[in-house]
């Protein structure tokens, strides 16, 4: 409102909310998306419980671990299954691959700050470089999500010898490479479709982070902030990135640690 | 004094805050950003598809009443779903009950109901000048819109619309083949739904923020109407609630769509083995009622928040034990998110866990108890106005008392196996939920229908229509309780088939026949609605003689409602009948350094703070005047 040029004429003396004020100071715009955020949680706690609770109808596999072999009578290992890595084919790095990933997500995160705090010292070229930086990580780790599902759908060489149901309703014993929506060589179906749905489900989230994270860096490179007087917008997609690089800690733990 | 040289400056210094938009047809009716007009569209909306969610119904209770009735008069509309016989087809009946429960939850009383008078009210009641965001208001109700074509347009398939309930529980919505409402009827269901969740999403985040941020000065939480804690306690829920049924929602799509199985497994289909193995439909029935629960309330904490409202302004009586309504509502609130698996007693739940639930659920009763107990109290001894408003605010406290002594013998694990989905349970819901939240949307727009559009509702086609409506409701629902102890199955198409049944065949004819009733009788309130809109009589700024900032805006508010500067509030909002006042009410405008006569001592002790304040504020003012010219 008018309100912006004129200082705004609410006594201290009516307290934080006593109204006429930001009692949380906090713009709407940054509340906002505080509240979507929270809504958002909900979304994927429900998704996470759903992987726990189809995760604890199966057994776990019992033998040692080297020994491992995949079926769909019991949930498979995670260091068995995600232990490729790009350039090294046929090798067992176990869960280095996907730690290159959630590090390269982090770090992210630690860039996305230092842009926030460029826009509280107004330091445009700062801002500008960071949100890069930000940027950068974001596309390196949606590439590297990339990567592992094409890993993951094509399999290893040898594959997995199945006994089940397939699309045309026969009981059929083959070996299995790879995964897909109906049938995988790692471990029950639900192991793959959760796989895809949850991490799928992130990526998307990422994704839409990525396309933001381009919009600020380009309205902050040709000075859209600078002009506006502040760098508010950074801070609200810097929440949204946050909470997508918190979210990928639970996945993560949840389908690579346990 | 002080006030006055306060309203003197805000009239001369802040003139251009008037939001003086030349709005042409498009931005003003349609793509609207002002909180007035879409709390307007919100209710036109919620209207038309209460026409239809209550017509769906009848067709179905001449189905239940009469079921040797020709029905080929309905053909017209209906087309094949009725058969050269005259006859109503089986799965259309299931299609029917589903869309009847669909479109009244969720597009009548939880669009039709928050999104109108969350929006028309929120900014008006808290002295702002509108949303925090408009533009995301406006596409909340833009995606409710789009929400709504795709539900529509489901009627019309080939293969009907959804038919598993509205509660679609898998693995009858998951699997095409199981009947014809779990095909392109099921999918739309599903898309139409998840337009209609970021739509509520939308809303329900402006309407928090907005009551955090957009308070005017002097607007605490402690001043706040009960209607504006209602609906923001309403939003919390539903941006908590719903994210878990859009959740619910997309593992649903790709068990239908992609082939995963995660509320499937096992299942043989016409003799035929289904690849899905792993899933679990009890899985989904959690999820479903994580949000299926909370929605109870998203229906009906609107409505108790405007009836708080309308029977303390016409009782003219404060509102008795306003902190006990606040935390109540909290109460509700928070418990309402615990309750879920009562829903599930006989899904093969643990008994232990029920025990639990059933616990958690019993305590409900004491909220809402509390809030009984302070309206009885808020109506004993005022001098009640019997405005249709009022009267609908009555029969809101009635049916809530009626239905909600059946929640308790509902909420018992043991009960629940033989009581579970009979017309008992219908009966319950129908008046605790379903009446009293209707009734809470038509007080609601009674009241508020001079602000709206200026003019007054008939009172006498007021009078007949609630009358209809009240002894209709309970003609309608209270025999069904006797048909659900008897142990009638809900959804079910026809029970002339069982021996048990037939007994029951003339009471069943009765509730239908007071359905059509009461149903024939709202076309009262269609016709009062829409003819008062153009020819009412003229009402007067503050028609109902009300305390809340809403009656302080002109006539016809315009884009930014005040003129001038926003209003600034100076004591709670249920001022009614104060010993020593002059008037029977005190808007929330008037300082309390201005009614020296009427004030109680501690609030005699704060006029100083008051005083010092309104100084300071003044000053400031002054300030900015200086420093514009």
């Amino acid at each position: 409102m008018s309100a912006t040029t004129t200082a705004i004429a609410t006594s201290s003396k009516r307290g934080v909310w006593g109204g006429g004020n930001e009692p949380l100071k906090a713009s709407y715009g940054k509340l906002m998306m505080w509240f979507f955020l929270l809504s958002d949680i909900f979304t994927f706690a429900a998704f996470l419980i759903t992987y726990a609770a189809i995760r604890m109808s199966y057994p776990a596999y019992a033998g040692p671990s080297d020994k491992f072999i995949g079926s769909n009578e019991y949930w498979p290992v995670p260091e068995m299954v995600f232990d490729a890595i790009p350039f090294f084919h046929g090798a067992h790095i176990p869960l280095l691959f996907v730690g290159i990933m959630t590090f390269i997500l982090i770090m992210s995160s630690v860039t996305m700050v230092l842009a926030v705090e460029a826009g509280h010292r107004y330091d445009r070229n700062d801002v500008v470089k960071w949100m890069l930086w930000t940027l950068l990580g974001g596309i390196t780790f949606l590439s590297c999500q990339a990567w592992e599902w094409g890993h993951f759908i094509h399999g290893t060489p040898g594959g997995s010898l199945l006994t089940y149901v397939n699309e045309n309703a026969r009981l059929v014993t083959e070996t299995v490479f790879g995964a897909n929506l109906t049938v995988n060589e790692y471990g029950p179906a639900a192991f793959a479709q959760l796989f895809f749905f949850i991490t799928g489900f992130h990526g998307f989230h990422v994704t839409i982070g990525v396309v933001l994270l381009f919009i600020a860096f380009y309205q902050a490179a040709v000075g859209v902030y600078e002009r506006r007087g502040h760098y508010e917008m950074i801070e609200k997609i810097g929440l949204y990135w946050h909470f997508v690089d918190l979210v990928w800690v639970f996945v993560f733990t949840f389908f690579y640690l346990i | 004094m002080a006030e006055a040289s306060i309203t003197s400056h805000g009239a001369v210094s802040h003139g251009h805050d008037d939001h003086e938009h030349h709005d042409s047809f498009i931005t003003k009716y349609i793509f609207s950003t002002d909180h007035k007009m879409i709390g307007k569209q919100f209710l036109v909306s919620g209207i038309f598809w209460a026409l239809i969610g209550g017509f769906l119904s009848i067709v179905f209770r001449l189905q239940l009443g009469f079921p040797d009735m020709d029905l080929s008069f309905l053909r017209p509309i209906m087309g094949g779903w009725i058969d050269e016989a005259g006859k109503l087809d089986p799965n259309f009946y299931l299609a029917l009950v589903t869309m009847h429960g669909t479109i009244m939850v969720f597009f009548v009383l939880t669009a039709g109901l928050s999104g109108t008078f969350s929006n028309f009210l929120i900014p008006l009641q808290i002295g702002a000048r509108d949303m925090a965001s408009g533009f995301m208001n406006m596409l909340s109700y833009w995606f409710f819109f789009l929400s709504s074509v795709i539900m529509f347009v489901s009627l019309f398939l080939e293969n009907g619309p959804a038919g598993g309930g509205w509660v679609v529980y898998p693995p009858l919505s998951a699997l095409e083949q199981a009947i014809p409402g779990s095909g392109l009827g099921m999918t739309l269901w599903l898309v139409s739904m998840t337009f209609f969740i970021v739509s509520s999403l939308l809303g329900g985040i402006n309407y928090i923020t907005t009551v955090i941020n957009l308070r005017t000065k002097g607007m605490s939480f402690s001043r706040l109407p009960l209607t504006i804690w209602a609906f923001f306690l309403t939003a919390v829920i539903g941006l908590l609630s719903f994210p878990v049924l859009f959740a619910a929602a997309l593992l649903l799509v790709f068990d239908r769509s992609f082939g995963t199985s995660f509320y499937l497994a096992d299942i043989y289909i016409a003799g035929e083995a289904l690849p899905n193995t792993g899933g679990s439909a009890v899985l989904y029935q959690h999820l479903f009622w994580f949000l299926g629960h909370p929605e109870v309330y998203i229906v009906l904490l609107p409505a108790l928040g405007i009836t708080s409202e309308v029977i303390a302004t016409n009782a003219r009586k404060p509102i008795f034990g306003y902190q006990a309504m606040i935390i109540s509502l909290l109460g509700i609130t928070v418990l309402s998110f615990v309750v879920w698996a009562h829903h599930m007693f006989v899904s093969g739940l643990n008994p232990f866990l029920g025990s639990i639930f059933m616990f958690l659920t019993l305590i409900i009763a004491v909220p809402s108890a509390v809030k009984v107990f302070n309206y009885l109290t808020t109506l004993w001894r005022g001098n009640l106005i019997f405005t249709p408003a009022m009267l609908f605010s009555i029969g809101l406290v009635s049916f809530f008392i009626s239905g909600g002594l059946t929640g308790i013998h509902l909420g018992n694990s043991a009960i629940d196996i033989q009581l579970h989905d009979t017309y008992f349970v219908v009966a319950h819901f129908h008046l605790v939920m379903g009446s009293a939240a209707f009734f809470g949307l038509l007080a609601g727009v009674y009241h508020w229908f001079p602000k709206m559009f200026g003019r007054m509702m008939d009172a006498r086609l007021g009078y007949i229509h609630f009358w209809l409506t009240f002894i209709g409701v309970y003609m309608v629902f209270f025999p069904m309780h006797y048909i659900g102890i008897a142990g009638f199955p809900r959804r079910y198409y026809s029970w002339t088939n069982f021996e048990f049944s037939n007994m029951y065949t003339d009471l069943n004819m009765f509730v239908s026949a007071a359905a059509i009733i009461t149903f024939v009788a709202q076309f009262i309130f269609i016709f009062n609605f829409f003819y008062s809109m153009y020819r009412g009589r003229v009402a007067s700024l503050n028609p109902w003689r009300s305390n809340t900032l809403e009656w302080t805006t002109p006539l016809h508010p315009k884009h930014g409602n005040w003129p001038g500067e926003i209003p600034t509030v100076y004591r709670w909002p249920y001022d009614y009948s104060k010993p020593g006042a002059k008037e029977d009410f005190i808007p929330q405008t008037i300082p309390l350094s201005s009614t020296p006569e009427s004030n109680l001592p501690h609030e005699q002790e704060l006029v100083k703070l008051e005083k010092e304040i309104m100084k300071e504020e003044g000053e400031v003012l002054v300030a900015n005047e200086v420093k514009e010219k």
